[in-house]
């Protein structure tokens, strides 16, 4: 069985694992433990389009929302009417959970082939800002649409998402963004950051490999979406503004953009680290747009970008030789 | 007709507030093909300075509200000079997704320290200006939308001749068009671009004041959305392009205070993002902007 | 670096096990972010409350420890805080949120968990629909959207107006639902109808078209941000009618903002510092002493309000036993508060008097009371 597949049945296994004993873990680790792995779905969803493409995107936090509300109509709004009045079993519910997540993605994948088409002619600066505007429009459109909660949102959605889900989709983000990238898309993704125009001279379809980035990207952060509306169980329109999208951004940059071990890192500790720092929350924005200045100054390549791969063969290489 | 003259004069002066902030935008983009992304918080710290200026000029005369403005002017100059300096020279030399992540840092790093230091909560601008109103035949006329248009006109003549009939200005024109070789003939490259930052974000201070005269509320996020429409008018009117970003700006600001008068008003923001993707799509260099090959 | 941030963890961690502590009641408010103008008020005023019961000693012989966390006015933050504060801070009680919807959040894992929730202002009838453990000391929009109703029919004599609605705040839409609904069925007219949303700074199209439409009052049931501008622009259109609005016009930044032009303007809310009962100027003159000579507002008294009856649920109860707490708090009859005299109803909610309030001369001035 080839390595990441593998990888992937194992990670399911330990989220599974992980999720029954759930019950005993103190709810609050639960919670920060969730938010980590939604992180880390966004981040790396992110990064496929930001980070190997280097196509910038401001507004995945509306892909998001779109995963959200879509998955959330689907359970709480259609879910008593496809469960039936008494609820639906355990599996049911399981069921109708899985196909509102993937239901949710695909909506926020449509969205993002809705806006990547047009957008993806263009370069750096407008691209950042017209995805900026499309997050915008989003969240303008979910707060005029009353049978959604309009500016109130929705709230008393179930309590589906689990630990097993979260991790379970969090390593399938990972499995599908490192195959991609190791595949044959992948060189055309990285051509297409590189030199857009070499490589459109070279008879790549750019604009092909900038849109499948994008849609994949659009997809999971919908997936993450929906994870989060049933783990929040209250989702309003303003909390997937643009600070949201700036928060996914600040993990992919300090991961290093392109680096898909690194972007978890820097996820997991940006979902860590206001847990610890609750003291100092008022300044944590300021703390994130010193840190991106000062990176992109001093090390633009991110501070979690190593080749980890390398480096785990060379600690292993020296644990062997050591006398 | 009453009310369509209304929104006309009111679309007129929120159109020149728009042009003053999108000439900052479209000359720091001619000279570095780069959107300062940190422009709206400049005009943001404008205001602010115009607050605490006016807390020690007279209140409601001419003279008071333009010192206050001066001050303002000088003072975002400084800001806009200091920060490409320090902060957006040393990339001068990195790819435009590093220096756009600079900053869009930048732009957060003002709004969230404004924010501690003035507090979150909006505060009231003092009357720099007299603030008459005069009524014509039911058309309400008040000093405040006057001042911003007749300063603003002003003010762009004024850039106009700096940009045409100065020395300076031709460096500027020059390092736009080719920065090679203006730096070939001589051109001290950086005195140029500081020069562009400082007049950009002085006219983005001067934006500041007269749209806090008009919209007495100020706060540190204040920036934010205008800053945004100002851009859109930019590229509307053609990025890099001085008298387009003056006439994407009225364009913007008529069409933004109609729809607001009309059934769509909470889609405002909307459409005027609709107006940007618009124009990418089917106009790219805008209404006045020519349509330059990227060379290899 | 990111090794420190973990040992940090661990240690925070580590020192947050519950030993000998007094009774621990959690608050979770804004304090920073957009609302951190109500979060921070609301806090006063909680905080104020519980340093006064445990000068006088505390409650059931243990003192009150206030456990607060800042939600920073953001979606998804006050559930986190509130499963902090319940399991690790493990509090027998919670106070929250001024907003409606971050209580509507931080609800369902107050109620699943059974640790009684009192909101101190959220005014948005689902709050306390979501359980029997979640309570509020205020009145609720549909009264309030009555109130005003009342008052621009038959005190302003008002009979056609226009009412303009912030559609990105859901107080707002909730608000002018029941007064429109009130309003129609008193036999007034509501001549015309605009939108804007909150952070909007021109409203001349939307009051340009209002004044066309020849109304005599104008209800604009939004936060003093924007009431302060509208009202503004209204006087600077040569529109000379009232216009008036809910308790989120209150702020001393209504006048500062709004000038003149807020002149006979009306607004209802929950209390006012003027009353002139023993209680309301005792509570003043206290919150001044402690806070620099800040006069509280009404968010400061119903976070003293709640407070004040959530520990004295606990007297009553003669325990923290969260079931006993819920049950003494659903009892609460007549209690003196500052915001007036709290009873709660079999909605768990308050069945309380509003305020209406006139600004003249520049001030906040208490016009009367109304009775529910």
């Amino acid at each position: 069985m080839p390595r990441p597949l593998a990888a992937l049945l194992l990670a399911v296994l330990a989220a599974a694992g992980v999720s029954l004993f759930s019950g005993h873990i103190d709810p609050y680790y639960l919670d920060v433990l969730m938010g980590v792995g939604i992180n880390v779905i966004l981040a790396v969803s992110l990064n496929l389009v930001n980070g190997y493409t280097g196509q910038f995107s401001l507004g995945h936090a509306g892909f998001m929302s779109v995963g959200a509300y879509l998955s959330a109509w689907i359970t709480l709004i259609e879910g008593p009417r496809i469960l039936g009045a008494s609820g639906g079993t355990a599996p049911e519910q399981a069921a109708l959970f899985l196909c509102a997540l993937v239901l949710g993605g695909l909506g926020a994948a449509a969205a993002g082939l809705v806006v990547g088409i047009p957008s993806l002619r263009l370069k750096g600066d407008y691209l950042a800002l017209v995805t900026l505007g499309f997050g915008e429009i989003i969240r303008v459109i979910f707060q005029n649409i009353d049978s959604l909660g309009g500016a109130l949102g929705l709230n008393g959605i179930p309590n589906y998402t689990t630990v097993f889900w979260v991790y379970s989709f969090a390593a399938l983000t990972v499995f599908t963004v490192v195959c991609l990238v190791r595949s044959t898309y992948g060189r055309g993704f990285i051509a297409t950051q590189d030199d857009e125009i070499a490589s459109e001279a070279v008879g790549l379809n750019t604009t092909r490999y900038k849109i499948v980035a994008f849609v994949v990207g659009a997809f999971f952060a919908g997936v993450a979406g929906g994870l989060y509306g049933h783990f929040k169980l209250t989702i309003t329109p303003d909390g997937f503004d643009f600070t949201k999208s700036i928060e996914i951004v600040v993990m992919v940059i300090l991961g290093g953009m392109g680096n898909t071990t690194g972007v978890i890192l820097a996820a997991i500790l940006l979902t860590l680290l206001p847990e610890v720092l609750r003291a100092a929350d008022q300044y944590r924005m300021i703390m994130y747009s010193v840190a991106l200045i000062v990176l992109m100054l001093a090390r633009p390549k991110g501070l979690f970008n190593f080749d980890y791969a390398r480096l785990v063969r060379r600690l292993l290489g020296r644990a062997r030789t050591a006398p | 007709m009453t009310e369509f003259l209304q929104q006309l004069l009111n679309g007129i002066s929120l159109g020149a507030i728009y042009a003053l902030i999108a000439l900052g935008y479209t000359m720091v983009y001619g000279v570095l093909r780069f959107i300062n992304f940190a422009h709206s918080d400049v005009f943001m710290v404008g205001a602010f300075i115009g607050y605490y200026a006016g807390q020690h000029l007279p209140h409601g005369t001419i003279g008071g509200g333009l010192a206050a403005m001066a001050a303002a002017m000088v003072g975002c100059a400084i800001l806009g000079i200091a920060i490409e300096r320090f902060v957006y020279r040393p990339l001068r030399s990195s790819s435009t997704l590093n220096v756009l992540i600079t900053a869009i840092g930048m732009s957060l790093f003002l709004e969230y320290t404004g924010q501690l230091v003035f507090g979150a909560t909006p505060r009231a601008y003092p009357a720099l200006f007299p603030s008459t109103i005069v009524s014509v035949h039911g058309l309400i006329i008040s000093m405040n939308q006057v001042v911003v248009i007749v300063v603003a006109a002003i003010l762009m003549v004024a850039l106009q001749f700096a940009v045409f009939r100065t020395k300076i200005g031709t460096a500027m024109r020059a390092v736009a068009l080719n920065p090679a070789a203006a730096r070939l003939v001589g051109i001290n490259i950086d005195v140029v671009i500081s020069f562009t930052f400082g007049l950009g974000s002085a006219l983005a201070a001067a934006g500041g004041v007269l749209y806090a005269i008009n919209y007495p509320s100020i706060d540190p996020l204040m920036g934010v959305v205008p800053g945004l429409k100002a851009f859109i008018a930019a590229v509307l009117g053609g990025i890099g392009n001085i008298p387009g970003a003056a006439l994407g700006a009225l364009i913007l600001g008529l069409v933004e205070t109609f729809v607001d008068g009309s059934h769509w008003s909470t889609y405002k923001d909307a459409i005027a993002f609709a107006i940007l993707i618009g124009i990418l799509l089917f106009r790219p260099a805008g209404l006045l902007g020519r349509f330059t090959a990227e060379k290899v | 670096m990111w090794l420190a941030a973990l040992a940090a963890a661990a240690a925070v961690v580590a020192g947050c096990k519950p030993g000998e502590h007094g009774i621990r009641i959690g608050e979770y408010a804004s304090l920073t972010g957009k609302e951190a103008a109500f979060g921070q008020s609301s806090h006063k005023g909680t905080q104020l409350a519980i340093e006064e019961i445990d000068a006088a000693g505390g409650v059931l012989g243990r003192k009150v420890e206030l456990v607060t966390d800042d939600d920073e006015t953001k979606q998804g933050e006050s559930a986190t805080i509130v499963k902090k504060l319940i399991f690790r801070d493990k509090v027998v009680g919670v106070l929250g949120e001024v907003a409606s919807s971050r209580s509507l959040e931080a609800a369902p894992i107050c109620q699943a968990n059974r640790i009684p929730m009192i909101s101190p202002s959220s005014t948005n009838p689902r709050v306390t629909e979501i359980g029997d453990y979640i309570f509020r000391v205020c009145f609720i929009d549909p009264f309030q959207g009555t109130v005003m109703a009342k008052f621009a029919k038959d005190t302003l004599k008002l009979h056609r107006v226009a009412v303009m609605t912030s559609v990105s705040s859901a107080y707002s839409v909730g608000l002018a639902k029941y007064f429109k609904e009130r309003f129609l069925a008193d036999g007034g007219e509501i001549a015309i109808e605009q939108k804007f949303q909150e952070g909007d700074k021109d409203f001349n199209a939307q009051l340009t078209a209002i004044r066309a439409a020849g109304v005599d009052g104008i209800f604009v049931p939004g936060y003093y941000t924007e009431a302060a501008l509208i009202c503004r622009q209204a006087r600077e259109l040569d529109m000379h009618i009232p216009l008036f609005g809910g308790d989120g016009w209150e702020a001393p930044e209504l006048i500062s903002i709004g000038g003149p032009a807020v002149e006979g303007c009306y607004y209802s809310t929950h209390y006012s510092p003027q009353v002139d009962t023993p209680v309301v100027q005792s509570f003043v003159a206290r919150f001044k002493a402690r806070y620099n000579g800040e006069v509280p507002d009404a968010m400061a008294a119903l976070g003293y309000d709640s407070a004040e009856v959530m520990v004295d649920a606990i007297r009553r109860a003669g325990s923290t036993d969260p079931a006993a707490l819920r049950d003494a708090i659903a009892a609460t009859r007549d209690y003196n508060g500052v915001t007036g005299t709290t009873t709660i109803d079999r909605e768990r909610n308050a069945t309380k008097s509003a305020v209406i309030i006139e600004v003249k001369d520049g001030k906040f001035k208490f016009l009367e009371t109304v009775a529910p």
